[in-house]
């Protein structure tokens, strides 16, 4: 029964566009994650001065530490941004997509 | 250029959730007096979490409910779970103790660590739950070859298994021996005897709760440990970084990048061989199917890495603030020289800082929680590999599927004896040995002959039973090979004088090979069934997508 609903999912139109969607918006926040961290880590590298700059004139705490915040924060804010447009737009589809196909 | 090496593989196992580097750092600690306190503490812990597992006990009737708490559990409630795997004793002891000696280093360690948790939820968590059943072998066996697979995804879990399962009692004694002045064999036999009452009364609900509460009070006592802290310094992050600045021997340096960074590649590579290992623990990807639907699997995602991710940054902080209050103590050092040798390793500034804001409550509180995430971790080890024994080897490959659902549940609480008796017996066998290569190894393994396997099940259609067991098999040998030509067997087990390789962490390397070929042996297997499984994958692909198919499975 399973892999009729299967071929009548995979045979709608909006199946494609839905996985599609989907896959390309989980892709985009994985870049700008794995990108601002590999940008901190280059800084790391290759120009550590830059971190060291002190936030405020002669204070002792550096940029580095509310960089360092703003990608953890960051992240996280961009994990709820994909839970909040998966679990209700893409889901909205998903189970329309499901209806459709078990008519 | 040793020293750094240690410090990455100390940060690494710190992030892992291992307990290795505790006892690595504790080693030959001498036991200390009896702490009352810290024992009461932990008997409160270990009574509710008893009169949960009695609660537990009485709705685990199904195999479902034991191996995944019959998909009942909310997001929420998992996120703080999944959470509670990650930060480990370790976590706490080993990252605060980076950030006291190293400064802005131990953050971006941090940091390296955390990201992991973002990517696993876009690309994983969704399919994870929609394949899912019960183990991470119903995924990589769906559309390949059910006796070969499973069997080499089996055992794949429960090698992890074991091997972590020592990593963790071994740790465990250690600091339980330290923190409050047990016994190691007692200490060991404790962790042992109790993980198994939970896991074969409670299953999976008991587990998922012990982590839920050993998870918030350790986020509890993160936070009331910060708070404490920040009110020394009038609740000013400048005014507690200037009396670092000014104590730390290193001076302004702690607040850059420093000598831990000066590798920064290795460092990168570690922190990305460890993300894809997590992803290829048993124990964690086990927490995706305790979720009603991939809705709940996301959102406990969400839960989680802002739990992890608030927790690190705290943990940071605290490493901060014992710069200036723990540094300066001669009480905290051996022989009451500021600068020497702390009093019971380098991993315990957190512990003393708890000690002195404090007081002996307080430290006994901390010491409590320690010792309850060693539990908490443990049981789901332990659950983890009572599954791939129960439900892999016996139902589906002995029995063939014709097992009862009685005849599956006593083999579980069998299996899980079986796992309660080779830890401890295990753990007592290595107490004087260095375990840090069976860090490397479970590690190595989950990220080179796990991890490979099943994401290339969930994402590439070409994938046939020939790569995926040839490949897994390379993934597995070449990482098993690494580790023993690796400073940490080489070098400090075998007692060569150089090791013939330089990393600790064998990922980097057996993981493309892994990769490479799987595809390999897929794309040049010709067979007939090598193409109906590739046929497969298009059904499989639909329900990854959508959850068709899964619900049931949760229900059934």
């Amino acid at each position: 029964m399973s892999s009729q609903i299967y071929k009548r999912i995979r045979e709608n139109p909006r199946f494609d566009e839905l996985a599609g969607k989907r896959s390309r918006f989980a892709l985009l926040l994985t870049a700008i994650v794995l990108v601002s961290y590999y940008c901190l880590m280059m800084l790391v590298a290759f120009a550590p001065d830059v971190l060291r700059t002190p936030i405020s004139e002669g204070g002792m705490l550096t940029i580095g530490v509310p960089i360092g915040a703003v990608i953890i924060i960051g992240s996280w804010l961009l994990t709820g941004w994909f839970v909040a447009r998966a679990n209700g737009e893409f889901d909205r589809i998903n189970e329309e997509l499901i209806r459709e196909a078990s008519k | 250029m040793i020293k750094l090496r240690q410090l990455i593989g100390a940060a690494c196992l710190g992030m892992a959730g291992s307990l290795a580097y505790a006892a690595d750092a504790v080693g030959e600690a001498q036991k200390q007096p009896l702490n009352m306190t810290a024992i009461m503490m932990f008997f409160v812990f270990v009574l509710s979490t008893l009169g949960i597992t009695y609660w537990a006990a009485s709705r685990t009737k199904t195999t479902s409910d034991f191996y995944t708490a019959g998909g009942g559990i909310s997001g929420f409630q998992n996120g703080l779970a999944i959470a509670g795997d990650y930060m480990s004793a370790a976590t706490l002891l080993g990252l605060s103790a980076l950030t006291f000696s190293k400064g802005l280093d131990g953050f971006i360690y941090a940091i390296g660590f955390f990201v992991g948790w973002p990517v696993i939820l876009f690309l994983m968590a969704e399919r994870l739950r929609n394949l899912g059943k019960f183990t991470f072998a119903d995924i990589a066996s769906y559309r390949l070859d059910q006796n070969r697979i499973r069997t080499f995804a089996a055992f794949g879990s429960l090698t992890v298994v074991c091997f972590y399962l020592i990593v963790q009692m071994v740790g465990a004694g250690q600091l339980i021996k330290l923190l409050f002045g047990l016994d190691y064999p007692i200490a060991v036999t404790v962790v042992g005897v109790l993980m198994v009452v939970y896991v074969t009364f409670g299953g999976m609900i008991a587990t998922t709760w012990v982590q839920i509460i050993k998870a918030c009070l350790m986020l509890f006592g993160g936070t009331a440990l910060l708070y404490l802290s920040l009110a020394q310094f009038g609740f000013s992050l400048e005014s507690m970084a200037a009396k670092a600045v000014e104590v730390h021997k290193d001076g302004i340096k702690i607040m850059g990048p420093g000598s831990l960074m000066a590798d920064p590649v290795t460092a990168v590579s570690l922190s990305l061989g460890l993300v894809f290992g997590t992803a290829g623990l048993p124990h964690i990807m086990m927490r995706f199917f305790t979720v009603p639907n991939a809705k709940e699997a996301r959102k406990s995602v969400f839960v989680a890495s802002g739990c992890i991710g608030y927790f690190f940054m705290v943990v940071c902080i605290l490493g901060l603030a014992a710069i200036s209050i723990v540094g300066t103590n001669p009480a905290y050092f051996e022989g009451g020289v500021v600068g020497g040798k702390i009093i019971g390793g380098g991993n315990m500034p957190v512990m003393h800082l708890s000690m002195a804001l404090g007081g002996n409550l307080f430290l006994g509180f901390m010491s409590a929680v320690a010792f309850a995430t060693i539990l908490a971790v443990v049981s789901g080890l332990a659950l983890a590999g009572a599954s791939a024994i129960a439900h892999d080897l016996y139902a589906r490959i002995i029995r063939k599927g014709s097992a009862s659902e009685n005849e599956e549940m006593r083999v579980t609480k069998f299996a899980t004896l079986a796992l309660g008796v080779v830890a401890v017996v295990l753990g007592i066998a290595f107490e004087k040995q260095n375990v840090a290569f069976l860090v490397g190894l479970t590690f190595g393994i989950a990220a080179s002959a796990n991890f490979p396997v099943l994401i290339l099940s969930m994402y590439w259609k070409g994938l046939t039973t020939r790569g995926a067991l040839l490949g897994g098999l390379i993934g597995l040998l070449s990482a098993v090979t690494l580790v023993i030509l690796s400073k940490s067997v080489w070098v400090t087990v075998l007692g060569n004088a150089e090791p013939l390789f330089p990393y600790e962490q064998p990922a980097l390397f057996s993981m493309p090979l892994a990769f490479f070929f799987t595809w390999l042996f897929s794309v040049t297997d010709r067979s007939e069934r090598a193409r109906k499984e590739i046929d497969a994958y298009d059904d499989q692909y639909v329900r990854s997508q959508t959850g068709v198919g899964a619900a049931a499975a949760s229900a059934h």
